[in-house]
């Protein structure tokens, strides 16, 4: 399972692309026609982007909660049932239990009742007993948790969209080396501004990290400077941005929708000023909006300009591009 | 020890004879207190020096709750002003609430419990409850606990220096780099840092003293297999400290050399790794919370079977699953460490390593409840905390359950959950054997009776608060709450303002604790030798309350029948 894969930190952007040459060359042919046309699609409604309203209670956490917020990526849905339906059901009938045997004891053994205590010390049995069972209640539980890890470290496929998130003191960067590499730097808005915009406080942010729903994403992370941690209750995501290391994990967001994070590790004066807004699209509209910020489409880049980067024998320069992809695809 | 005391005097001092006559003959007030070498003076001074710094810790947590009890930024301004900083300066009132959280972790964690457990109660009782008349080395657990001081001071000090923004230390307790290193400039860090290793070595020298003296100490015919669980605790601890503190030493001297001296352990920069510290950090911090827990363990185990009047229920069980929590507790480090990149491996082995720990720490909180199945049970304010403690540290215990889960941990990672979790099992657990030790050898150690009354009305303000303050932390936790945040978005005001309230009801039975003290030391009754009866049956409650200055001139013979424990 090679989902984590830590490299040097000069490398940054470069490197994350060195990663995906074959894939895209592989794709180039096949993908050629849906692309073009999709990047009509886009090219159509782009100039149309407008931060999404956020759903209430949706992605973010509501008053007074007392659970999980809903979730919204197959990772999430697991984890959570693992949680309610397994974890917390047991904890609570053994702290229950523990209590009755507790006022147990102490109605029936009080002095008053019971003046004469009893002289056994030891009991074989009931001493294996409550080793045993425990080992047991933990392989019933070691069994599913294995297996959440297992699912949580399934590698994206090798097409999957890559968004490298850099941790700055205090805002995030969300850089789309398949796109461009164009980089979107993300704020926290102040109170009255995200209030203005109909979004809470203290989660909202300038510009989002845009993705599509639906389809499998690569997360990178990585600190800039120190140790941030990039983290989304709502899809079930956390994974620290550590200097001089490359983080990656995949995440799959299910629908729509804006989903709201905050740093998660200690990183100084403006830990509690970074909060992350993930914004997920249509595939449609998130190339709309990829095109909108300058950025290209992965595979349309490729159609325009495999042939001369098959020749020159560097696809890495043609990922690099700075031209942005629609002008490729319409000259086309 | 550099003394004024004449060299001529002291052979004198040391001859049998002469101490047999003198058993209770105390030296004046300086020598006694500042050079002391008397194993119950030291952990009086301890307690003392406990008490003080959790007041200190505890009254920082205070600020941070008053804080958090409505969304925006109240009281962090003034703070900041008051303490020499410009309070209008936004981005150094954020850094004064780091400095606080990073000063109520370290003072509570080194400045309290440790020395209250394993300096205070393990001073005291450890040589007493084995038999001896004294630990192995007299000045060494002198200089002990002066370190302590001094490491304390040093921390003090580091708030009071620039260390980046503002003044103090603003790194987390965890201290990790680079955030320690090249995100804090300033002498401030350098500071913490130099306390804390000034606190490992007093640490690492009073670990050393009580293994010796266990080993090497015990009355004739106090086998280790009969040893009471409050000494075995303070065993096992000992181990810990001795194998645990020379690591945080070696990464907190990488911190110190990466921040002064050019070297780059942890930046990757220089081809170090910010991640190999927390290694090292975790490696330590990890035994760190058992040794905080376990002596707690021992404590509860006296009481629970002081007050059944029955032998503690599977002894061997009991003094052996410390040791396996010990022994585990070295090998899950990586579970504080879930998000930071570990791969898959390394994942399921931490996660399934980390459950093991709940089968001894199951083994404990049954036989507690089997100690009591069968006996004839007391209720003395002890028994009350020491009942608190079980059911507390239980509800901590099971929500470890769920962080031990790698993939649930994705999620709980640095929120209020795990907050609440550590604050159930150190706050709830390890203060409330505190309060439980406290007030079971209270008259023991000063002589005067306290008043039940006031300790039961104690437990009961601090039970409702504590909960109050902890629990609605769970909740705040699994809606994504992270931790060490000044501040808010308006959905977790609810429990945050419950939080708040509950630290107020809370720090009233801390008021009360004080009203019993000093009434009890100022008009209790005098304390009989055993004040609680036939159930307490270890060495201690053989003496006088308070103990001779220097007791067992005669050795007391251990025999074979009496269950020691």
């Amino acid at each position: 399972m090679g989902i984590r894969r830590t490299v040097q930190y000069i490398a940054g952007a470069a490197t994350t692309l060195a990663l995906l040459p074959q894939a895209a060359l592989a794709a180039v042919a096949t993908t050629e026609a849906p692309v073009a046309e999709a990047t009509e699609a886009a090219a159509e409604a782009a100039g149309g982007y407008v931060p999404m309203a956020p759903t209430d209670g949706k992605g973010m956490p509501v008053d007074g909660g007392v659970w999980f917020q809903d979730q919204y990526s197959p990772i999430g849905d697991y984890g959570a049932w693992m949680h309610d339906a397994l974890l917390m059901p047991l904890i609570t009938v053994i702290s229950l239990f523990v209590l009755l045997l507790l006022l147990w004891v102490m109605v029936r053994y009080r002095r008053g009742k019971n003046p004469n205590p009893s002289k056994t010390s030891h009991n074989t049995l009931i001493e294996v007993i409550w080793t045993g069972v425990p080992v047991l209640i933990l392989l019933g539980i070691a069994v599913p948790s294995i297996d959440l890890l297992a699912k949580q470290y399934e590698s994206p496929p090798e097409d999957a969209l890559t968004v490298k998130v850099n941790g700055y003191q205090w805002y995030w960067g969300y850089e789309y080396p398949d796109n461009g590499g164009f980089e979107v730097i993300s704020n926290m808005l102040p109170e009255e501004e995200a209030i203005a915009r109909g979004e809470p406080a203290q989660l909202a942010v300038d510009n989002r990290m845009v993705v599509p729903a639906g389809v499998p994403i690569r997360i990178q992370t990585i600190g800039m400077d120190v140790i941030h941690s990039f983290a989304v209750p709502s899809l079930w995501f956390k994974l620290d941005a550590v200097p001089g290391r490359l983080n990656e994990k995949a995440l799959f967001i299910k629908e729509p929708g804006v989903y709201y994070g905050q740093c998660s590790e200690l990183c100084g004066v403006r830990h509690g000023y970074m909060p992350i807004t993930v914004e997920a699209l249509p595939k449609e509209q998130f190339e709309a909006w990829v095109l909108e910020q300058g950025g290209e489409l992965a595979g349309a880049d490729e159609a325009a300009e495999a042939p001369a980067a098959a020749e020159e024998g560097d696809a890495e320069v043609t990922t690099e591009g700075e031209e942005p992809a629609a002008a490729d695809v319409t000259t086309a | 020890m550099a003394t004024t005391a004449t060299p001529e005097t002291l052979p004198a001092h040391d001859d049998a004879h002469d101490l047999h006559s003198h058993a209770d003959h105390k030296p004046p007030f300086f020598q006694r207190w500042f050079m002391s070498t008397n194993h119950k003076d030291i952990g009086t001074l301890y307690l003392i020096f406990a008490i003080f710094a959790g007041v200190v810790g505890g009254a920082i947590s205070g600020i941070m709750r008053a804080e958090l009890a409505e969304p925006g930024i109240q009281y962090l301004g003034w703070w900041t002003t008051f303490l020499g900083g410009d309070g209008a300066n936004f981005d150094e009132t954020l850094h004064l609430w780091n400095v606080l959280i990073s000063a109520h972790g370290l003072i509570m964690v080194f400045f309290m419990v440790m020395p209250a457990v394993i300096g205070g109660f393990g001073n005291w009782f450890v040589p007493i409850m084995i038999g001896a008349p004294d630990m192995a080395f007299p000045r060494m657990n002198n200089i002990s606990f002066w370190l302590t001081f001094v490491a304390f001071c040093s921390l003090m000090i580091s708030a009071f220096v620039p260390g980046g923004t503002g003044n103090g230390a603003g790194t987390g307790w965890t201290v990790y780099a680079p955030l320690s290193t090249s995100g804090s400039p300033g002498p401030s860090v350098n500071f913490a840092i130099f306390a804390l290793h000034l606190a490992g070595a007093s640490s690492i020298m009073g670990a050393i003293n009580f293994i010796t003296t266990i080993f090497n100490m015990r009355a004739p015919g106090m086998t280790l297999h009969k040893m009471p669980l409050f000494v075995w605790s303070v065993l096992v601890t000992a181990f810990l400290l001795l194998l645990a503190l020379p690591v945080l030493a070696a990464a907190i001297t990488m911190l110190l050399t990466d921040r002064n001296f050019g070297t780059t352990f942890f930046d990757p920069a220089g081809g170090g790794d910010p991640i190999l510290y927390q290694h090292l950090f975790w490696f330590f911090g990890h035994p760190e919370v058992y040794i905080m827990i376990l002596p707690g363990f021992g404590i509860i185990s006296q009481i629970v079977s002081t007050f059944s009047r029955k032998p503690v229920f599977g002894y061997l069980g009991m003094a052996y699953a410390m040791v396996a929590i010990g022994v585990v507790g070295f090998i899950v480090w990586a579970h504080h460490m879930y998000t930071v990149g570990l791969s898959v491996n390394e994942k399921m082995y931490f996660t399934a390593a980390t459950m093991v720990i709940a089968v001894p720490t199951g083994i404990k909180i049954f036989s507690w409840i089997a100690t009591m199945w069968g006996g004839s049970l007391e209720f003395k304010s002890p028994m009350w905390w020491a009942l608190g403690f079980i059911f507390l540290f239980t509800v901590g215990g099971v929500t470890g359950v769920v962080l031990a889960n790698g993939g649930i941990d994705d999620n709980l990672h640095d929120t209020y959950y795990v907050v609440a979790h550590f604050h159930y099992v150190l706050s709830l657990g390890a203060v409330t054997a505190l309060f439980a030790g406290w007030w079971y050898w209270f008259p023991k150690m000063f002589g005067k009776m306290h008043s039940e009354f006031l300790s039961k009305l104690q437990f009961i303000v601090f039970f409702v608060g504590v909960n109050t303050l902890f629990f609605p932390m769970h909740f705040l936790g699994m809606q994504g709450m992270p931790r060490r945040y000044p501040d808010y978005t308006p959905a977790y005001t609810l429990w945050n303002e419950i939080a708040t309230r509950g630290y107020e009801i809370m720090a009233i039975s801390i008021v009360i604790f004080f009203i019993n003290v000093f009434y009890s030391l100022i008009a209790g009754k005098k304390a009989a030798p055993n004040y609680w009866g036939e159930g307490a049956t270890t060495l201690e409650w053989t003496l006088s309350s308070p103990p001779p200055f220097h007791q067992f001139e005669t050795l007391p013979v251990i025999d074979d029948k009496a269950g020691a424990h």
